[in-house]
């Protein structure tokens, strides 16, 4: 799909940070999914697996940061990020899974060939736009790099645009490492700083252990004028969004992605709920100015 | 003009001999009357069609965590009770509702929608707090800037005719003047009653409501009819002792996220989600997937849910609102502050249900006064 046959609709919006959102699929009741078929599925460590989906007739394209609802008919719906770009292919989408319960567990499960239920896109988008100009940081911790990986497509086909362009990736144990073809690959992208760390190590890991913050001090950019994208565990968001902070990265320039329980995806069920914020409809991507007030209340 | 006069010149009135041609007329214009009637020892809304089902002399006593019912003989009013435990929405928006099938085409699954066809609904003897209610409802299911609306809600909106009859009598609990939303009903219903003795002044708010007065060829009230309904509404207005101070109670709220009280009410609270069941605007729901044995009948059902519920905010593996004070907190912000940021109105609407319903008698306007009496204070937090 070109840019152009995308339908902009700027009316869904209920966001201030982030420009346009992408109408969600239509069908006669919100909550319901069009069906359409896996065609490859790929492994990437012990309990987390990547599936390409078709691109339903329906669904009208998405932004980096988006997420969709996948549903198995008779286990469940549950809310995925999207974890691939429009800009690689227009005929399919990747989602990356990990098994917890049930539902991942239904669909991990699936093979090329297999239906699977989905509506979307929901949600915010990492605005992957306005960096031009920006140095930008993209802080990704375990699965939270599922979500960031289309944006960190779509900012390497913007290189020329950005200054200075770093991604910090840190995942439990060398093994859990996602995407790992493609990150050897972007390990040879010039003028990309690429910094990958995990908890523990193992006999043959040479790289870096330690959480994914103690990273930020082996990256050169200029705080002032960073914009950044995170997303993970929300422990080491709030780790991270205080390093960027205090290194001088105005608050309204970070990007944090949240993640709560969410049944509908259209601001109505009421799971969501972060203070006045829907999760899914005025996030998950939110400006950290935005969401600091709600963010830092315990079990809020 | 004053709105007053305007009111007393399309005033009409409705005798209350000729109130059984009135429920007669709706059903015969394809209605299907809903209104105030005891079972079980409460007044509830249900399918009418006498009038003789209307708790005529019924007087309710509601106060926190108690509800008894009196019948007074020598009581001439219909409707001098105030809300009981159920309200519209579990017609508007019903707590269990089926969103989809799941059919197979050899062998490709289709979600086939339910197509929504909920009856016409004339809701009759609606007070002033459920009909706000109603409006707070229509911009959490309709006005949602384009997003999403639910097409279960809007068509039975769409179809319903509302007809609210204005209390002169209160409940211990009732707080709608605090909220602005009654006792006198100035627009949402298509029709609205004042009780006199022996007749009601009727308005009429709609072109639906209109052509229900003109169908039954109701005469003008004379204007001293019509003074003499306005003036007891007024009156009993003017004696509703319970109140909320609502004065930047958003603002109020959401700096005291982390206030003591929230601890305090959390060792009385039991979590047991009354208060949000007999909410008339509480909304939230959850998905259900059901199964039958064979594994081939497939279908997806929303469920009327709780905030009070432990898993209502279980997300990556755990539960986010551990406490029952964050779950109080929840709730309570939700309805009196993040509520205005969402829909730009409050979500209380002042009828004191989760007030009598609370099986320990918790009292927001109390807890709200507790916050404001200690802005600022910071405890543990939740
Ligand atoms: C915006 C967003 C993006 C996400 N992106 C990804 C992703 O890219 N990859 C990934 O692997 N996971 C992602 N998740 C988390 C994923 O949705 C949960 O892991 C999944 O819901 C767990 O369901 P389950 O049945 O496998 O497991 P369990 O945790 O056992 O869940 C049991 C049931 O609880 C409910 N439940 C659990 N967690 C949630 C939740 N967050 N929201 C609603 N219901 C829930 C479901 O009904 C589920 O069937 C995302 C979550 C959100 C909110
Ligand atoms: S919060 Fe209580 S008083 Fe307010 S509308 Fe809901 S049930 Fe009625
Ligand atoms: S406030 Fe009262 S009604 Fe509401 S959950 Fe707590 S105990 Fe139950």
């Amino acid at each position: 799909m070109t840019e152009a046959s995308v339908n902009l609709n700027n009316g869904g919006s209920m966001h201030e940070g982030t420009e346009t959102v992408l109408e969600p699929t239509t069908t006669a009741h919100p909550l319901t999914p069009v069906f359409t078929r896996v065609v490859r599925v790929r492994r990437e460590t012990k309990d987390t697996w990547t599936i390409w989906i078709e691109r339903p007739d329906v669904y009208p394209g998405h932004r980096p940061g988006q997420f969709n609802m996948l549903y198995v008919p008779g286990v469940g719906e549950v809310p995925i990020s999207i974890a691939s770009s429009q800009r690689e292919s227009a005929a399919r989408i990747a989602h990356t899974i990990r098994r917890v319960g049930p539902v991942t567990s239904a669909l991990v499960a699936l093979r090329k060939g297999d239906y699977v239920g989905i509506r979307g896109p929901y949600g915010s988008h990492w605005p992957v736009g306005s960096a031009a100009g920006h140095d930008v940081v993209v802080i990704a911790g375990g699965l939270g790099l599922a979500p960031l990986r289309p944006a960190v497509v779509e900012l390497l086909k913007l290189r020329r645009k950005l200054g200075a362009l770093a991604l910090l990736y840190g995942a439990r144990t060398p093994e859990d490492l996602l995407y790992q073809r493609e990150l050897a690959k972007w390990r040879q992208v010039l003028d990309f700083q690429l910094l990958v760390t995990v908890d523990r190590g193992t006999r043959d890991w040479h790289g870096h252990v330690g959480v994914v913050t103690t990273l930020i001090p082996g990256i050169s950019f200029d705080p002032s004028r960073t914009i950044a994208f995170i997303c993970g565990p929300e422990i080491m968001m709030r780790f991270a969004v205080r390093e960027l902070l205090s290194r001088g990265v105005p608050p309204n320039q970070v990007y944090v992605s949240l993640e709560r329980n969410l049944q509908c995806a259209v601001g109505f069920c009421g799971h969501c709920q972060l203070g006045p914020k829907f999760i899914c409809a005025d996030g998950p991507v939110f400006p950290y100015d935005v969401i600091e007030p709600y963010f830092l209340v315990k079990q809020l | 003009m004053a709105p007053d006069e305007g009111r007393a010149e399309t005033a009409l009135l409705l005798r209350k001999t000729r109130f059984q041609d009135l429920l007669d007329h709706l059903v015969q214009a394809g209605y299907r009357v809903i209104g105030p009637t005891v079972r079980e020892g409460v007044v509830t809304y249900d399918e009418i069609h006498r009038v003789e089902q209307i708790p005529r002399g019924w007087v309710d006593l509601q106060e926190p965590g108690k509800y008894r019912l009196r019948y007074d003989k020598n009581n001439p009013f219909w409707f001098s009770f105030t809300p009981g435990p159920i309200s519209l929405k579990r017609y508007l928006f019903p707590p269990t509702q089926t969103l989809f099938r799941v059919r197979r085409d050899n062998g490709r699954p289709r979600a086939e929608a339910v197509i929504p066809d909920p009856p016409r609904y004339a809701f009759l003897g609606v007070r002033g707090c459920d009909v706000r209610a109603v409006a707070v409802q229509d911009r959490v299911y309709i006005d949602r800037q384009g997003q999403f609306s639910d097409s279960y809600y809007a068509k039975a909106r769409e179809r319903c005719l509302i007809i609210a009859v204005e209390c002169q009598t209160f409940a211990d609990t009732c707080f709608c003047t605090s909220m602005g939303s009654g006792p006198q009903v100035q627009s949402g219903a298509d029709l609205v009653l004042t009780e006199l003795p022996d007749a009601f002044v009727v308005r009429s708010l709609s072109d639906k409501g209109q052509a229900i007065v003109s169908a039954l060829e109701l005469p003008p009230a004379a204007p001293e009819q019509v003074a003499e309904a306005d003036q007891a509404v007024r009156e009993a207005a003017g004696s509703m002792e319970r109140r909320v101070d609502t004065t930047d109670i958003r603002n109020l709220l959401l700096r005291n996220l982390e206030n003591p009280r929230w601890e305090e009410v959390a060792k009385r609270c039991i979590a047991c989600a009354n208060c949000t069941m007999v909410c008339p605007t509480c909304f939230c729901f959850t998905v259900q997937e059901v199964t039958d044995l064979s594994g081939e009948n497939i279908e997806r059902r929303r469920v009327q849910d709780s905030c009070f519920n432990p898993e209502f905010s279980y997300a990556f593996g755990t539960i986010v609102r551990q406490t029952v004070s964050s779950r109080y907190r929840q709730w309570l912000t939700h309805k009196f502050a993040t509520w205005y940021d969402q829909f730009g109105t409050p979500g209380c609407v002042g009828c004191g249900r989760c007030i009598t319903w609370c099986p320990v008698g918790i009292d927001v306007t109390e807890e709200l006064q507790a916050i404001r009496n200690s802005d600022g204070e910071r405890g543990a937090s939740a």
